[in-house]
C-alpha cells in the first residue's frame, strides 16, 4: 500500500498536459516587473533609484525585517521607474521596472551548469546566502527560507521533508525540475538539511510521476540520507500538515507550525533555488512556470526570469486560445484567477492556467441538501457547509468556534458540494474576520 | 481580449450536481415503479401521474405566488417526492386524496420550511402520515397484486401480510392463514401493500444504483437493517411461535422502501457517519418496536419521521478535527 494521508481528500482531473514538455528557456523582454511584495511579510525595500543601472543579479531591494525578503534584478540595465503595477491579486502594488540591455552578471556569480556537490559553507553561511538570495517558497506560499532554517529555541528538526508532490492539477514544473535537475535538487537538499542539522530528508512524491520517482531513487543513492518515498495521488497532499501525515504519521497540531512534530518542509523548487544560491552564489531571479491550459497549442514549462510579463510565455505557448475565460496564476485548486496579461511572474508563480469559458463558469447554485460531502473530503476535519453558513450569517462566534482558522483553503470542499455552494468564499470572509477579533483580543 | 473571469479558487468543480443526484435517485425508483405497473395495473399508473404532477405543479406555485422566488421544478426534487409518495400508498387510492396528500407533501413537508434542504421531515411521509390518519379506510385498502391489474375499479382487495399478523394471535397462527403469501412471493411482491413498497428484489436493484453511483453511502441502510434485524431476531429466539422471524419483517410493510429510499433521504438524515449508525439502528429498533407493540401494523414511516426530528441533535457530533488528538507515533 501507497502511504498517503488519511482523513478527506478529492481527486480532481490531473491534466498534466505539460508533462513531457522539456524545461524551455525564455528570454527576458525589454522591460521587466519586479514586484517588491513577491513575499509573504512584509514587501521589500527598494534601494536602487531610477537611472540607476543594474547588473543580472544585483540586489535592488531589501528585505528589512525577519519575515521578507531580498529582491536582485532579473536583467542588467537601467531602472526606468519605480511605480505600482497590478499584481495577481489584482490590487496595484510597488514595482521595480527595470529596461534590459544586455545579461551582465554580477560579480561572483558562477553562471556555468557545472555540478557542485561540495558544500563548503557552514551552517551559519548557509542560513545567510539563503536569506541574502532572496529566497522563497517557490511552491507558492512564498514563506521566506532562511525563516524556516532558523529553528525556534526549545525546538529540534529532525527531518527534512521535501514537497515534490505538485498535487495540483495540470502543473508539471517541480516534475520536470526533478527530472532535469534531479543531481543540483539532491545538492539542495543536503545543503539544507546541513543548515537545519538534519540527518533524514524525505522526497514526497505523488504515483503520477512514476519517472520522477525512479529518476530520484536511483540517483538518491549517492546523496546520504535522503530517502525518496511514493505516495497515493490524493489532493491536497501538497499541504504541509497533509504531507507531513502521508509521509510520518504524524499530526501537526491545530495553530502551530511542521517543526512542532521534528519537519521542516521545502518544496523541491525552493531546493534548486537553495542549490544555486548556496552552490553557486546565484540569487533568486528565475523559476520554471508551467503555460498549460485544455486548449493551449503548446502546454509548456518555461525557465523565465522573473519580472517577465505573463503575456510574453502565452505567446510563447502558443498564444490565448479562443474562448479563453479565465486566467488562472497557479492551479485549479488553489490558484489565483488573474485580470490581465500584463502582470509579471513572480517567485511564486509556479504556473499560469488558461480555461474556456465553459470550465471558467461555476456550477449552478441550489440549496445546501446536507448531503455531508464538504464535511467527508475536507482534509483538517471541518464542516465546511457550517463554516460556509456562518460566513453567510456574518456570524464570527461560530466562525470561530467551529476552527474556521484551521481551514488551509485546499477548496476541497467547494470542488465537490453538489449544490455549488461558494463555500470557500465565504470561508475565507470567515478567516479574515475571525483573524482579526482574535488579533485585536490579544492587543 | 475578451473580459476574464475573476472568481475565487476553486476553479474546477467535480462532475455532477444536486440536479444529478436527484436524476439517479429517480432512475433508482424506476424499476420498482414499473414492476408496481404489472402487479397492480392501472391504477399504479394513475397514483404516479396524479402524486407526481401534482407534487411539481404544487412546488412551481408556491414558489412563484408564495414565496416568491425563481422556480425550483429543475432540480427533481419534487419528482422524487411524488414519486415516492406514490410509492406509499395503496393503488386504489382516490384521485383527491392522491391530491392532497402532495399538497401535504410538498406544501407542508417541504416548501414551509424553504424549500429544498430546508426541511427537517422527509416530505413523502409527511404526505404519507397525513393521509392515514386523515384517511385510515382508503389508505388501508389493499389491492391484491396481478388480480387487480386488470382495471381501475372492482379491485379485490385484501390485507397486508403484516395487517394478518395483526389481527392473528402470534406468528405461527398468522403464517397458517390462507391470505398470508409465502416469503418467495412477498421477495416479487406479489402480496397487499402499497404501490410501490412491495418488491424487494426490485427495491434493491434501485438500492443497488444508488450505492454504486454513491448517491447513498452504506452506514444508514445497514445499521437500519442491523437494528431491525437485530430486535426482532430476539423477539423471535424468545417465542418463534408469537413472533414473526427476521426475514418476515425485512421482507414486508415497506422495510426495503423505507431502509434505502425514505431513511437515505440526505436532507432530513444525519451528515455525518457516526449519526448516520445511530440514526439507522434506531430507525430499525422503533420499526419493530411499533410493529410489535403498537396499534398500527406497520412502522416504519412513523420510525424514520420520529428519527428526523433527532438529525439536528445527531449533526451536533463533530468530526474528528486535525491536529485536535495527537498522535506522533
Ligand atoms: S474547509 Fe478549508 S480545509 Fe476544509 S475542504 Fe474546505 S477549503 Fe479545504
Ligand atoms: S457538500 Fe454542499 S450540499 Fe452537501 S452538505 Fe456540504 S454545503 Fe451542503
Amino acid at each position: 500500500m501507497l502511504k498517503t494521508f488519511k482523513m478527506g481528500g478529492v481527486h480532481p482531473e490531473e491534466n498534466k498536459f505539460a508533462e513531457n514538455s522539456r524545461i524551455e528557456t525564455i528570454d527576458a523582454p525589454e522591460l521587466m516587473y519586479v514586484m517588491l511584495n513577491q513575499n509573504l511579510g512584509a514587501p521589500s525595500v527598494a534601494i536602487v533609484k531610477k537611472g540607476d543601472t543594474v547588473k543580472t543579479g544585483q540586489l535592488i531591494a531589501k528585505g528589512e525585517v525577519f519575515i521578507s525578503a531580498n529582491v536582485h534584478s532579473p536583467v542588467s540595465g537601467t531602472v526606468e521607474k519605480i511605480d505600482s503595477w497590478t499584481d495577481a491579486s489584482g490590487y496595484r502594488k510597488p514595482v521595480i521596472i527595470i529596461k534590459k540591455e544586455g545579461d551582465v552578471w554580477d560579480d561572483g556569480i558562477d553562471t556555468s551548469d557545472s555540478l557542485v556537490k561540495e558544500i563548503s559553507a557552514s551552517k551559519e553561511e548557509i542560513v545567510e546566502l539563503v536569506k541574502a538570495s532572496g529566497i522563497v517558497g517557490l511552491g507558492g506560499a512564498t514563506f521566506p527560507t532562511h525563516v524556516k532554517l532558523m529553528v525556534p529555541q526549545g525546538k529540534k528538526a529532525e527531518y527534512l521533508i521535501i514537497n515534490a508532490v505538485e498535487c495540483e492539477p495540470y502543473l508539471t514544473a517541480d516534475h520536470r525540475v526533478m527530472l532535469e535537475k534531479g543531481h543540483e535538487v539532491m545538492v539542495g537538499i543536503q545543503v539544507l538539511m546541513k543548515a537545519l542539522d538534519v540527518s533524514k530528508a524525505l522526497v514526497g512524491i505523488e504515483n503520477n510521476k512514476p519517472e520522477a520517482i525512479s529518476h530520484l531513487t536511483k540517483i538518491a543513492s549517492s546523496y546520504p540520507g535522503i530517502t525518496v518515498q511514493g505516495l497515493k495521488v490524493k489532493y491536497p497532499q501538497g499541504a504541509e500538515k497533509q504531507l507531513i501525515k502521508a509521509l510520518i504519521n504524524r499530526e501537526v497540531p491545530s495553530g502551530k507550525l511542521p517543526i512542532e512534530v521534528g519537519c521542516v518542509v521545502q518544496n523541491v523548487g525552493t531546493a534548486l533555488a537553495v542549490y544555486e544560491a548556496v552552490q553557486k552564489r546565484k540569487p533568486l531571479i528565475e523559476r520554471v512556470v508551467t503555460v498549460t491550459g485544455k486548449n493551449v497549442k503548446k502546454p509548456s514549462n518555461f525557465m523565465v526570469r522573473v519580472g517577465t510579463p505573463i503575456s510574453l510565455l502565452l505567446e510563447k505557448a502558443g498564444g490565448i486560445p479562443d474562448g479563453t475565460g479565465k486566467i488562472v496564476n497557479g492551479g485549479p485548486m488553489m490558484g489565483k484567477a488573474i485580470p490581465n496579461t500584463d502582470i509579471p511572474v513572480t517567485k511564486g508563480t509556479s504556473g499560469i492556467l488558461l480555461m474556456t469559458n465553459k470550465e471558467a463558469a461555476r456550477v449552478k447554485e441550489y440549496n445546501c441538501i446536507r448531503c455531508g460531502r464538504c464535511t467527508t473530503v475536507c482534509p483538517m476535519g471541518l464542516e465546511p457547509f457550517l463554516l460556509g453558513l456562518a460566513g453567510e450569517n456574518l456570524n464570527w462566534e461560530i466562525a470561530e468556534k467551529e476552527r474556521s482558522m484551521d481551514c488551509i483553503e485546499c477548496g476541497s470542499c467547494q470542488y465537490t458540494c453538489p449544490s455549488g455552494r461558494p463555500l470557500l468564499d465565504n470561508i475565507r470572509l470567515c478567516k479574515l474576520k475571525v483573524g482579526q477579533i482574535i488579533r485585536n483580543r490579544n492587543k | 481580449m475578451n473580459m476574464l473571469t475573476i472568481s475565487g479558487s476553486p476553479h474546477v468543480h467535480a462532475r455532477g450536481d444536486a440536479s444529478k443526484i436527484m436524476r439517479i435517485v429517480i432512475l433508482a425508483l424506476l424499476p420498482a415503479m414499473v414492476g408496481s405497473f404489472i402487479l397492480f395495473g392501472l391504477g399504479a399508473v394513475q397514483v404516479f401521474l396524479v402524486s407526481v404532477l401534482s407534487c411539481i405543479v404544487f412546488e412551481y406555485l408556491i414558489q412563484k405566488f408564495l414565496l416568491k422566488g425563481k422556480s425550483t421544478i429543475g432540480d427533481g426534487s419534487a419528482i422524487i417526492t411524488g414519486m415516492l409518495l406514490a410509492f406509499n400508498v395503496p393503488s386504489n387510492l382516490p384521485i383527491w386524496i392522491m391530491i392532497i396528500g402532495a399538497l401535504v407533501a410538498i406544501g407542508v413537508g417541504k416548501m414551509s420550511f424553504g424549500g429544498l434542504g430546508k426541511n427537517p421531515f422527509n416530505p413523502a411521509l409527511v404526505g404519507r402520515v397525513f393521509l392515514l390518519i386523515s384517511w385510515p379506510v382508503q389508505m388501508t385498502s389493499w389491492p391484491k397484486p396481478l388480480s387487480s391489474a386488470g382495471g381501475l375499479t372492482d379491485v379485490v382487495t385484501g390485507p397486508t401480510p403484516l395487517g394478518i399478523l395483526k389481527e392473528s394471535d402470534g406468528f405461527a397462527q398468522a403464517m397458517s392463514n390462507t391470505n398470508m403469501p409465502d416469503y418467495i412471493s412477498m421477495l416479487w411482491g406479489n402480496m397487499g401493500g402499497s404501490v410501490g413498497e412491495v418488491s424487494a428484489i426490485l427495491l434493491l436493484l434501485g438500492a443497488i444504483i444508488m450505492l454504486a453511483t454513491r448517491v447513498i453511502t452504506w452506514h444508514i441502510p445497514v445499521s437500519f437493517l442491523a437494528g431491525a434485524v437485530l430486535f426482532s431476531g430476539a423477539l423471535w429466539l424468545s417465542d418463534s411461535t408469537y413472533y414473526a422471524d427476521p426475514v418476515f419483517h425485512l421482507l414486508t410493510g415497506g422495510m426495503m422502501l423505507g431502509v434505502f429510499f425514505m431513511a437515505t433521504d440526505m436532507v432530513t438524515s444525519p451528515m455525518n457517519p457516526v449519526g448516520m449508525l445511530i440514526f439507522g439502528f434506531m430507525c430499525g429498533l422503533l420499526t419493530i418496536l411499533i410493529r410489535v407493540f403498537g396499534a398500527y401494523p406497520e412502522g416504519v414511516s412513523f420510525a424514520i419521521l420520529i428519527m428526523n426530528a433527532f438529525v439536528p441533535l445527531l449533526n451536533k457530533i463533530k468530526p474528528k478535527r486535525f491536529g485536535e488528538v495527537v498522535n506522533n507515533g
